[in-house]
């Protein structure tokens, strides 16, 4: 019997569990904790001058209310700047509660407990917070104008300025390429403002026990470790005594990866001053105007190339709308600026952005993280480019691709994890080969007409992509097999429904040789792993599957180091089959897993009848040496950590074919097609999730939702009734396929998929409209009242 | 989003329901479906000190049908019309709108009498309701009156309905004809960004003979157009679309909002009059 399973669609361990309501989510822990709400700005730029609570004073089951100045030091100070960068050279972040000034709707300026969530919102509704009105900057226009600041102290409004510029092979700048190429181009593009929207919100839940001086906290997290080091920081607790635990989390998609949020501090700080447990649980409305959003950018291109579509210079300078603050630096338009390339040689790239302060929720990384903006311009430049020529757009493409005796390839720029653009991997033209054959790219000019002839209109696009996936710093995992044979297997990064049970589950059993139903995993619990970094950057799969992979093959070794031992063979001989070591080609000398585990840890009292083999008068040690041998460690046992050099590049090609209707120019799409390469796959079944996922994402992200601000920086569609998330009515069917080009970079050559499906969505639908339509589609989402603008104005 | 404080009442009667009505006045609301008010409440846009829940009045989840139209009772749901065979043999035109009422979750909850109450203009039913010439029967403690839908509804969110009354049923007339109701919305079930009901009649000679549309989500109430002149006695397939299209967009009044400009849904109604009216005269 094998016990191979890396590489099998095994089944996701986890959804009986979440789908048949036995999940454990933050709102389901802590029924009898005191609730938290918030008195959050109703306007979006102002100056506090005064704070009235005396009428909610007298509401039955009010337990404490806090502003600013009720924080203690530590408390009180600005929220963390989590990834500093030289450029940003005025990144600001937001107060736990507001102190003076407000900057956009939603920022949180009261603390209310009381004994439940009712209570606690009508205390709210009774506080009375005056304001004097500062002119709120609202959009990317208004705010690089610089007439009104964000910030005082930030002229411009321009908290980061970076500049990256990449000669071409003979030495040109970009502007000199340009310049020299026999053709041309410049366009502006815009893509509008998103949100991650995961289903379930944020939330803490805090505990403090005072007998032990210690503090529990419950958060829906990307990273539960790093939480864990804010709040001891925070509250001046010693780490030890700081547990920090990610329940189920009902998905993240970028926004629970920032931290510590306001309320992430205030309620265990609250829990440990009331001495009472304490909870808080985002509502849907707090979400859209207090999280975090992204993807807002206007994009200024200039592009010259030759006759046969290759890109000989590009510039693009960026302006990225960033919100209120930057507690995540500037990470969101690095990654688009150096993403833009994909599976491209670029003469010379120029590339500069402006990270610009609006009054408006800040903006933090969202799944793809730049990518679909930089996708989005450099895929729109190809198609300008073979529209220009009139060429094929896959040729086109093609003409550019990096080639697959390139790798590995250096782009010459920074990423973000600070290291250099090195691709590792892939196979760009083979990748194209299949995407053409999927959705049947050579035949669908025929299909086009004879549409056309019915009075219907088709069209065709696609996007290529590549993506930074698995950065480090690293990820840990721990292995411990108990003397019942079980396999626990814990790694410090969390979970928000990727499926991480079932593919850490199918690495352990691959490696160890034990059946799958052996084994445990658990993620994001600080009590049982306390180093890691975090669940972002499709890097859960690559950082913690190889750190179990290490550790898993430490424990293996040690395993056949013990019980060659018990059956006096060498550990070369040895070999792990269904949980049992046994002599390669003598089946009948054999000792289970449970068995070693037991004689790993020499014992000196018999708790049960399998423990007393490992006792003193057993008979089973050698005389020759201590119990526990030098260099040694009782139990079967093992962590081992995994630290990339670099991050491993996965890349992947969509097309989609779009029916515009001529009159109500409803948008439908028809087919929709994806090619990716995440490397070895260690689930497909999972991979074609993750990307099943991310199209739909991609999809709303292209045709449905946007942040829709007024002047005055009111959200005017806070709601799920008014921000179109796609239902499963407005997905397609989607077509895969998949290349598997390992990553030299780690042991088990996989690379990273949990974003990849979102990423070329917007380009790939624009491209289909536009080549359905015959008019240029430079600004993403499209609405059909959006597309009949763009015909009338066209005079169609 | 958790609700203000409020004083709930279960009545089990209409008497007692439109007594405690009477009694809390312009403080109470009612509950039915609830598919609408709940969310005001906890979002906490609509503050009322009384909650009179009439899920428990006995008697008003009929669905009543004979051959003059159907008479719905307040507490009959959505999915229970839909799914009425009786209902859609005497008038169609309700199965064709419910189909296209939010998501079947919310039909199985919310009510079609609340849905005419609720009176959005941008909803199905009381687009229905206009195009038939229907009524809703309002009972209060001073006994019962029937408003016809013309009367009905008064603006945006806006009905005839006075303090202490309660909507115990409305009734759609059957109309010997055919009838259509089509609609363009964001997503799948959303509230229409336009949408026209149509209710046809032809001759022998397939001519049109009466024919009259609503309009969805291009005014403060359903806009019902009589278009059996613009159609100029024609058969269907010679009608002049463009007098027709005309004859209604002067009569409606659009407006911008997030999901379509005014312009969008003017164009868009333009469409819809012709498909809806083609696809009642197909039947």
């Amino acid at each position: 019997m094998t016990t191979k399973l890396f590489g099998e669609p095994v089944r996701r361990r986890e959804d009986a569990r979440l789908i048949s309501g036995q999940g454990r989510y933050l709102d389901d822990l802590g029924p009898g904790a005191l609730a938290a709400a918030f008195v959050r700005s109703p306007h979006a730029h102002a100056r506090i001058t005064h704070i009235d609570v005396d009428a909610a004073l007298e509401v039955d089951g009010l337990v404490a209310i806090y502003t600013w100045e009720d924080l203690p030091a530590g408390v009180c100070e600005p929220l963390p700047l989590l990834i500093p960068h030289p450029a940003l050279t005025h990144g600001r972040t937001a107060y736990p509660l507001a102190r003076d000034v407000v900057r956009h709707v939603g920022e949180p300026i009261v603390m209310v407990v009381a004994k439940d969530r009712y209570v606690a919102e009508d205390v709210c509704s009774l506080i009375e917070v005056g304001y004097e009105f500062l002119k709120p900057v609202v959009g990317i226009e208004e705010a690089v104008s610089g007439a009104h600041l964000v910030h005082e102290d930030v002229p411009g409004n321009v908290g980061a300025h970076l500049v990256q510029e990449v000669p071409s092979a003979d030495g040109r700048s970009a502007a000199e390429a340009i310049e020299a190429a026999p053709h041309t181009l410049s366009f502006r593009l815009d893509i509008e403002r998103s949100a991650c929207t995961p289903l379930e919100g944020k939330g803490v839940y805090a505990r403090w026990d005072a007998d032990d001086q210690s503090l529990r906290v419950y958060s829906s997290t990307q990273t539960s470790t790093s939480v864990r080091m804010a709040l001891a920081a925070k509250l001046g607790l010693p780490l030890p005594k700081v547990e920090v635990i990610a329940p189920d989390v009902g998905g993240g998609f970028g926004v629970k990866i920032v931290h510590p949020w306001p309320e992430e501090v205030l309620v265990p700080w609250a829990a440990r001053l009331l001495n009472q447990e304490v909870k808080w649980t985002e509502d849907r409305r707090e979400h859209f105007i207090s999280s975090a959003h992204e993807r807002a950018q206007v994009q200024h291109v200039r592009v010259g190339f030759d006759d046969e579509g290759r890109v000989l210079g590009l510039s693009v300078e960026i302006l990225h709308d960033h919100g209120a603050y930057t507690p995540y630096g500037i990470i969101v338009p690095i990654i688009t600026s150096t993403q833009l390339l994909g599976p491209y040689r670029i003469g010379a790239y120029r590339v500069e952005f402006s990270s610009i302060y609006t009054n408006t929720v800040q903006v933090t990384p969202y799944r793809g993280a730049g990518r679909p903006q930089g996708v989005f311009c450099m895929e729109r430049t190809m198609d300008k480019i073979a529209q220009h020529l009139g060429r094929d757009r896959a040729d086109v493409r093609a003409a550019n691709f990096i080639q697959p005796d390139q790798f590995p390839y250096d782009q010459g720029m920074i990423f973000q994890d600070g290291r250099p653009l090195i691709y590792d991997s892939g196979d760009y033209p083979e990748s194209l080969r299949k995407l053409k054959d999927l959705i049947g790219w050579d035949d669908f000019p025929a299909q086009r007409e004879a549409a056309r002839a019915e009075g219907r209109r088709l069209g065709i696009g696609l996007g290529c992509y590549v993506e930074g996936t698995g950065v480090g710093p690293y990820e840990g995992g721990h292995i411990q097999i108990t003397s019942d044979g079980r396999v626990h297997v814990s790694t410090g990064l969390t979970s928000q429904g990727q499926g991480h049970e079932t593919v850490f589950a199918q690495i352990a059993a691959t490696e160890l040789g034990v059946p799958i139903e052996r084994v445990s995993v658990v993620t994001g619990d600080t009590r049982r792993f306390g180093y890691a970094v975090g669940t972002f950057a499709s890097r859960a799969a690559v950082m913690s599957g190889n750190a179990i992979a290490l550790a898993c093959r430490k424990v293996r070794e040690k395993a056949l180091r013990v019980a060659a031992d018990a059956l006096e063979a060498d550990p070369r001989d040895l070999e792990i089959t269904d949980g049992v070591v046994h002599v390669v080609g003598s089946p009948s000398a054999s000792i289970p897993l449970a068995t070693v585990a037991v004689l790993s840890n020499p014992l000196r009292y018999a708790f049960d009848e399998e423990a007393k083999r490992a006792t003193q008068f057993a008979g089973a040690a050698s005389m020759d040496r201590p119990p526990v041998a030098e260099g040694e460690e009782p139990g079967l046992e093992g962590k081992d950590y995994y630290s990339p050099i670099r991050s491993t590049f996965a890349s992947g090609m969509h097309a989609a074919i779009v029916e515009t209707d001529p009159d109500t120019a409803e948008i439908r799409i028809l087919r929709y097609a994806v090619v990716h390469d995440c490397g070895k796959m260690i689930n497909p079944m999972l991979v074609e999730g993750q990307i099943h996922g991310g199209v739909a994402q991609g999809v709303g992200g292209a045709l449905y939702e946007k942040m829709v601000y007024d002047e005055h920086g009111q959200l005017l569609n806070a709601s799920f009734m008014d921000f179109l998330m796609p239902y499963a009515t407005e997905i397609p069917h989607i077509e895969t396929d998949h290349l598997e080009t390992p990553s030299p970079l780690n042991p088990l050559g996989i690379k990273g998929a949990g974003e990849a499906g979102v990423i070329p969505v917007s380009a790939v639908i624009a491209a289909a409209i536009e080549d359905a339509e015959g008019l240029p589609i430079d600004r993403m989402p499209i609405s059909p009242s959006d597309l009949y603008a763009i015909r009338r104005t066209a005079g169609n | 989003m958790k609700p203000p404080p409020f004083d709930y009442h279960a009545p089990t009667s209409v008497r007692e329901a439109v007594e405690v009505l009477a009694e809390v006045g312009a403080h109470g609301k009612v509950l039915a479906g609830g598919q609408s008010l709940i969310p005001l409440l906890n979002m906490r846009l609509a503050a009322p000190g009384h909650l009179v829940d009439i899920n428990r009045v006995a008697g008003l989840g009929e669905i009543e049908t004979d051959a003059t139209g159907v008479r719905v009772g307040a507490l009959a749901r959505h999915a229970a019309v839909e799914r009425s065979a009786a209902a859609s043999l005497a008038q169609p035109l309700l199965g064709q709108a419910l189909k296209q009422v939010a998501h079947s979750v919310i039909r199985n909850r919310g009510t079609v009498v609340g849905s005419l109450v609720h009176a959005d203009p941008a909803a199905e039913l009381p687009a229905v309701l206009a195009l038939l010439g229907g009524s809703v029967r309002l009972a209060s403690v001073s006994g019962e009156r029937e408003v016809a839908a013309a009367d009905f509804f008064t603006g945006p969110m806006e009905s005839a309905i006075r303090t202490g009354e309660l909507a115990v049923s409305a009734f759609f007339p059957a109309w010997d004809g055919g009838t259509a109701f089509v609609e363009v919305a964001r997503r799948h079930g959303d509230y229409a960004m336009a949408g026209v009901a149509a209710a046809v009649r032809l001759d022998d000679d397939l001519r049109v003979t009466a024919a009259r549309v609503a309009c969805v989500s291009v005014g403060p109430a359903p806009v019902v157009v009589d278009i059996t002149e613009a159609c100029g006695n024609q058969s269907v397939a010679s009608v002049d679309w463009g007098a027709v299209v005309a004859a209604v967009q002067e009569r409606i009044e659009p407006e911008a909002d997030i999901h379509a400009t005014a312009d969008y849904r003017r164009h868009l109604t333009g469409v819809l009059v012709e498909r809806a009216v083609k696809a009642a005269a197909d039947v």
